[in-house]
C-alpha cells in the first residue's frame, strides 16, 4: 500500500498505526523451539567493569579476595551506572584489561574470578514477596543495586525509567518482546518458558510506576509465546488493564520508538524520552531479571543468550552466567575452529562484528553468532557509487533521506548532516539492508556522529578557554587600575613628583596593551 | 584493498545495480517488440547499434578512467543505450545512433563522474543533442508497418533485412527514395501545424485519420519505442511490481497532464487537444515511466517525486501546446533534472518526533 494512503487511512482511524519504513530480513530463527539449556559453570569468569551504557564501575575487591555468588565486586561511580556482581563463588585471581565485544578490539579492567565449583550464593539481599506493600523508591534502589541494565541489547541502567514523576506519570507499560532481530530467540524461550514469572514481573513495574494501562508486544511469528502469555495472563488477577497484542512481523519493530508508535500512535518528541509521552517500555528480559531481583533477591548475574549462526553445528537458547568465555560457549555448542567465520555478538542487524571469540558473556549478550561469508550475503562487499533508488529512504523508519546524509558524512558536512537530522538515526541498519550499491550507509551515519561530537567538544573547549583567558584579561587590567589607584593615592599623600613619569609610562602601555587584546578578542567572538 | 568493514548491519537483502537495471531492461521489452514489428528490421539495427555503442564507449570510458571495466556488467550502459534506441526515429541513420550513444555516455554520464552522478538523464539528453544537431532527421517519421495492414503496397518493405540495412547505412539516397516517401507526420506534429493554421483539433484529428485504438496499441508514426501506450504501460506495471519505480512519478506526471488538458479542452475544444490524446500521444507514457523515473536523475524522497512528476507534467503540456516543438516531453525531464538537488533539500519528509521538518 503506498505509504501515503497509509499515513491518510491511520489519521482518520480507518487503519491501525504502524511505524513507517522497515524490512522484511529473512528471520533464520533456528532455535525457535529450543528450550533454553543451563550452561555448566566455567572454570573463569572475566567480568568487564562496564557493561551498561554510563559511567565505568571501580572495582571493590582484591586480588586474592574470596566472592560469593551475587555479591557486589564493583561499585557504581555516577548517576548513569550499576555495579557488577560475581556470577558464581570462587576467588579474585587477577584485576587487569580485558577485550570486551567491540568491533575495535577494545579491552576494559575487569575482574577475573576462579570458579570453586561450590557456586555458593550471597545471601546479604533480602527477597521481598511483599512488594505491593513496598515503597516504589526501595524497589527502584533494589533494581540498581541488583545491576539491572536492559537485557534486549542496549543496557541503559532499568532504574532510571522505573520512576514516578508527577509531571510525567507514566499510563502504559510497554513489555517489548518483540524480538525484530533475525536468529535471536532467547526473549521468544523466555516468554514460553517463564510467562508467569514476566508477569510478576511486569505487575511489578506498573505497582513501581502506577500504570493504568500494561500492553505485551509480541510479533506475529512467535505464536506459541503470545499464546502462553495471553494464558499466563488469564491466570493471573493483578493484570486488569493489560492485553497481548500481536503485531505483524517488520524489523525495526523491536525498536522502542517505533513500537511505541505502532502500539499508541504517538510519537516520542525528539531529545525526549518515553516517560514524556507517559509510556514507559521494558524488554521481557529485563522484567524477568528485575522480578527475581525483588521477589528472590537476587542480583543480575545470568541471561539468556541465542548461540545460533549458520556455521554453528549445534544452535542453542543458553542460561548463561554474565563473564563466561565465549569460547567455551562456543566450545559446547560444538565450534572450535574459528578460521574463515564471522562472530557476530547481539543480532546480525545491530550487533557487533568481531575478529576472535576471546571475550566474555556480558549484559547486552542478547546472541553470539557465527557465520560464514555466503550467510552475510552482499553486507560487507565493495562499495559502488549510489545511484539514488531512495531504496534507503523507504525503508528509514524515521524517515531519514540516508543517501543524502551518507554523501553528508562522507564529505565531512558534520554540521549540514546533523541538519538533516543525523543524530536521530537509530542505527537500525535497515538503509544498509536495502542498498543495492553495498554502501554501509550506517557506518558513515557512525562516523558523522562522532567526529560531530568530537568537533563540538573541541568547540566547547576553545570557547571556555577563550572565556577563562577573556576573564583573566579583564582581571589583570582591574587589577592594574586599582594598583594605579592605589599609587597616584600614595603619591599624592607623599609627593614625590620627580618619580612620576618613570612609572606612569610603562603601566599605561601595559594597559593599552591589556585593552586591545580585550577588544580583537570580543571582536573574534562576534564574528 | 579496502578495510574489512566491521559496522553492522551483518546482513543484506540482497538487492543490486545489476539486478535494478536489468529489471528495467526487461520491462522495456514490450516496447522494443512493438518496435520491431512496427519498423522491422530498422528497429533491431538501431536497437543493437546503440547497445553495442554504449557498451564500447562505456568501456572505453572505465578503461581511460583506469576503473575496473568490469563495472560494465552493472548493465547500465547497456539500458542507457536501449533508451536511446527507443527515442530515436526509425529513419535514424547507424552514425547518428554511434554518436548518440557516445553523446550518452561521455557526455551525459562519465563527464559528471560515472554512474549515479549524471545530473540529467543521460539517453534523453543525448537525444536532445541530436534533435538541436539534426533536426530534419529527428523529426522524420517513416510509416510504420502496421499502416500498409490493409491493401496499401508499402513504399519500403520494413521486413526485408537488405533494404533496412541500406537504408540505416547508406540513407534514403541509397534507396533512391525521398524522405517524403517514406514518412509521415507523427499525431503531435501534425495537429501542432494544423493549429497554427488555424484549424480546430477535431477537423485535424479526422483529417489525420487518427484512432485511439491504434494510438493505444502503438501502430502510429514515433520514434520506435514511444507509439505503444499498451506495451509501455505493461512494462510499467512489470516496474512497480518489482518495486523498481514507485508510483508517484509516474501517477503524478501522467494527471497532471490530464488534468491541465482536460481543463483547457473544456475551455475550448477547437484550440486545444482532449487530454486522452495528450496521453496516447508522444513519448508521454515512455517518459513517466521510464525517463523520469530514472533514479540517479530523480529525486529520493516521495513528496519530492510528486513535485517533480508535476512538474514534468506542466512543462510537457506547456511545451505541447504553446511550444515550438510538438513534443515536450524529454524537455520536461531534463529541465526538472536540472530542479532535483533543490527539491530534494525542501521536499524531505517529516523526520519521526519533530514537529516539521527541520529548517534549513
Amino acid at each position: 500500500m503506498p505509504a501515503m494512503v497509509r499515513k491518510l487511512a491511520q489519521r482518520l482511524g480507518m487503519l491501525q498505526h504502524s511505524f513507517v519504513g522497515g524490512v522484511h530480513p529473512n528471520m533464520h530463527k533456528l532455535t525457535a523451539d529450543m528450550v533454553i539449556e543451563d550452561v555448566e559453570l566455567a572454570p573463569m569468569f572475566v567480568l568487564p567493569m562496564k557493561q551498561h551504557i554510563g559511567e565505568i564501575c571501580s572495582p571493590m575487591v582484591n586480588v586474592g579476595d574470596k566472592v560469593l555468588r551475587g555479591q557486589k565486586i564493583a561499585r557504581s561511580e555516577g548517576y548513569l551506572s550499576v555495579p557488577v556482581h560475581a556470577p558464581t563463588s570462587g576467588r579474585v585471581v587477577k584485576i587487569e584489561e580485558h577485550a570486551i565485544p567491540h568491533p575495535s578490539g577494545m579491552g576494559l579492567p575487569s575482574i577475573f574470578i576462579e570458579s570453586d565449583g561450590d557456586d555458593l550464593s550471597d545471601q546479604s539481599i533480602a527477597p521481598i514477596s511483599d512488594w505491593i506493600n513496598t515503597d516504589p523508591t526501595l524497589l527502584r534502589e533494589r533494581a540498581r543495586m541488583c545491576g539491572l541494565a536492559g537485557l534486549g541489547g542496549a543496557v541503559f541502567p532499568t532504574f532510571i525509567k522505573l520512576v514516578q514523576d508527577k509531571r510525567f506519570p507514566i499510563e502504559t507499560v510497554v513489555l517489548n518482546g518483540i524480538e525484530c532481530e533475525p536468529y535471536l530467540t532467547n526473549d521468544h524461550r523466555l516468554m514460553c518458558e517463564q510467562s508467569d514469572a514476566i508477569l510478576e514481573g511486569m505487575a511489578i513495574i506498573r505497582h513501581m510506576v502506577g500504570a493504568a494501562s500494561g500492553i505485551i508486544a509480541i510479533e506475529d511469528n512467535k505464536p506459541d509465546a503470545a499464546q502462553k502469555m495471553q494464558q499466563a495472563l488469564d491466570a493471573r488477577d493483578d493484570m486488569d488493564g493489560v492485553s497481548v497484542v500481536v503485531l505483524p512481523t517488520r524489523y525495526p519493530q523491536g525498536s522502542e520508538k517505533q513500537l511505541i508508535y505502532t502500539l499508541t500512535g504517538r510519537e516520542v518528541p525528539a531529545g525526549k524520552l518515553p516517560m514524556h509521552i507517559g509510556v514507559l517500555c521494558q524488554n521481557v528480559g529485563t522484567t524477568k531479571a528485575l522480578r527475581d531481583a525483588v521477589v528472590l533477591g537476587k542480583p543480575l548475574t545470568e541471561r539468556i543468550v541465542t548461540v545460533s549462526g549458520d556455521a554453528l553445528p549445534n544452535p542453542a537458547n543458553l542460561r548463561v552466567r554474565i563473564g563466561t568465555p565465549v569460547r567455551t560457549l562456543f566450545a559446547r555448542q560444538g565450534l572450535d575452529d574459528f578460521s574463515d567465520i564471522q562472530i557476530v555478538h547481539g543480532g546480525p542487524m545491530m550487533g557487533e562484528r568481531l575478529k576472535h571469540p576471546d571475550f566474555p558473556v556480558v549484559k547486552s549478550s542478547t546472541g553470539l553468532l557465527v557465520m560464514s561469508r555466503p550467510a552475510m550475503g552482499a553486507a560487507h562487499k565493495v562499495e559502488q557509487p549510489c545511484i539514488r533508488c531512495g531504496h534507503c529512504s523507504e525503508a528509514c523508519p524515521i524517515s531519514l533521506v540516508p543517501n543524502l546524509l551518507a554523501d553528508q558524512c562522507r564529505s565531512d558536512q558534520f554540521e549540514k548532516a546533523a541538519q538533516y537530522d543525523l543524530f536521530d538515526c537509530i542505527e537500525c541498519g535497515a538503509c544498509s539492508y536495502v542498498c543495492p550499491s553495498n554502501i554501509p550507509l550506517v557506518h558513515y551515519f557512525r562516523y558523522g556522529k562522532g567526529q560531530l561530537a568530537l568537533q563540538r567538544r573541541e568547540q566547547a573547549f576553545a570557547e571556555a578557554s577563550r572565556k577563562r583567558s577573556e576573564a583573566r584579561d579583564a582581571r589583570i587590567a582591574r587589577e592594574n587600575a586599582e594598583k594605579a589607584a592605589r599609587r597616584s593615592q600614595v603619591r599624592q599623600t607623599h609627593a614625590p613628583k620627580v618619580e612620576t613619569p618613570k612609572v606612569d609610562v610603562p603601566k599605561t602601555d601595559a594597559d593599552k596593551a591589556v585593552g586591545e587584546t580585550a577588544e580583537s578578542k570580543s571582536v573574534e567572538s562576534k564574528e | 584493498m579496502p578495510l574489512i568493514m566491521l559496522s553492522s548491519p551483518h546482513a543484506h537483502g540482497g538487492d543490486s545495480i545489476r539486478m535494478i537495471m536489468l529489471t528495467v531492461i526487461l520491462a522495456l521489452l514490450p516496447a522494443a517488440g512493438v518496435s520491431v514489428y512496427l519498423f522491422g528490421w530498422m528497429a533491431v539495427l538501431l536497437i543493437v547499434t546503440c547497445m553495442l555503442s554504449a557498451l564500447v564507449t562505456e568501456a572505453l570510458c572505465l578503461k581511460w578512467m583506469g576503473r575496473p571495466v568490469s563495472t560494465l556488467l552493472d548493465n547500465s550502459a547497456a539500458l542507457t543505450g536501449l533508451f536511446l534506441a527507443l527515442t530515436l526515429p526509425a529513419a535514424t541513420p547507424w552514425w547518428m545512433a554511434v554518436l548518440g550513444s557516445v553523446f550518452a555516455i561521455v557526455l551525459g554520464k562519465q563527464l559528471y563522474g560515472g554512474l549515479g552522478y549524471n545530473i540529467f538523464n543521460p539517453a534523453l539528453s543525448a537525444r536532445v543533442i541530436l534533435l538541436i544537431s539534426f533536426p530534419l532527421n529527428m523529426t522524420t517519421w517513416i510509416i510504420p508497418m502496421s499502416a500498409h495492414m490493409g491493401a496499401m503496397e508499402p513504399a519500403l518493405n520494413l521486413y526485408d533485412f537488405s533494404t533496412c540495412a541500406t537504408l540505416f547505412f547508406g540513407g534514403p539516397a541509397a534507396l533512391q527514395l525521398g524522405f517524403d516517401a517514406i514518412s509521415m507526420a507523427s499525431p503531435l506534429g501534425y495537429i501542432k501545424t494544423e493549429a497554427t493554421l488555424g484549424v480546430p483539433v477535431a477537423d485535424a484529428l479526422n483529417a489525420y485519420h487518427y484512432s485511439y485504438l491504434d494510438a493505444f496499441l502503438g501502430f502510429e508514426a514515433g520514434s520506435i519505442g514511444e507509439t505503444s501506450a499498451l506495451a509501455l504501460l505493461i512494462g510499467g506495471i512489470f516496474l512497480l511490481a518489482r518495486h523498481s519505480i514507485t508510483w508517484h512519478i509516474p501517477f503524478t506526471y501522467i494527471v497532471t497532464v490530464l488534468v491541465l488538458a482536460g481543463l483547457f479542452n473544456a475551455l475550448n475544444p477547437d484550440q486545444f487537444a482532449p487530454p486522452l490524446f495528450h496521453f496516447f500521444a508522444g513519448g508521454l507514457i515512455l517518459c513517466a515511466f521510464f525517463m523520469a523515473t530514472d533514479p540517479v536523475s530523480s529525486p529520493v524522497t516521495p513528496m519530492g517525486q510528486v513535485v517533480f512528476g508535476i512538474g514534468c507534467g506542466v512543462i510537457t503540456w506547456s511545451i505541447r501546446t504553446w511550444g515550438g516543438y510538438p513534443e515536450g516531453a524529454m524537455f520536461a525531464v531534463l529541465l526538472m533534472n536540472c530542479a532535483v538537488p533543490l527539491i530534494d533539500h525542501y521536499f524531505r519528509p517529516r523526520v519521526y518526533g519533530h514537529q516539521r521538518r527541520s529548517e534549513s
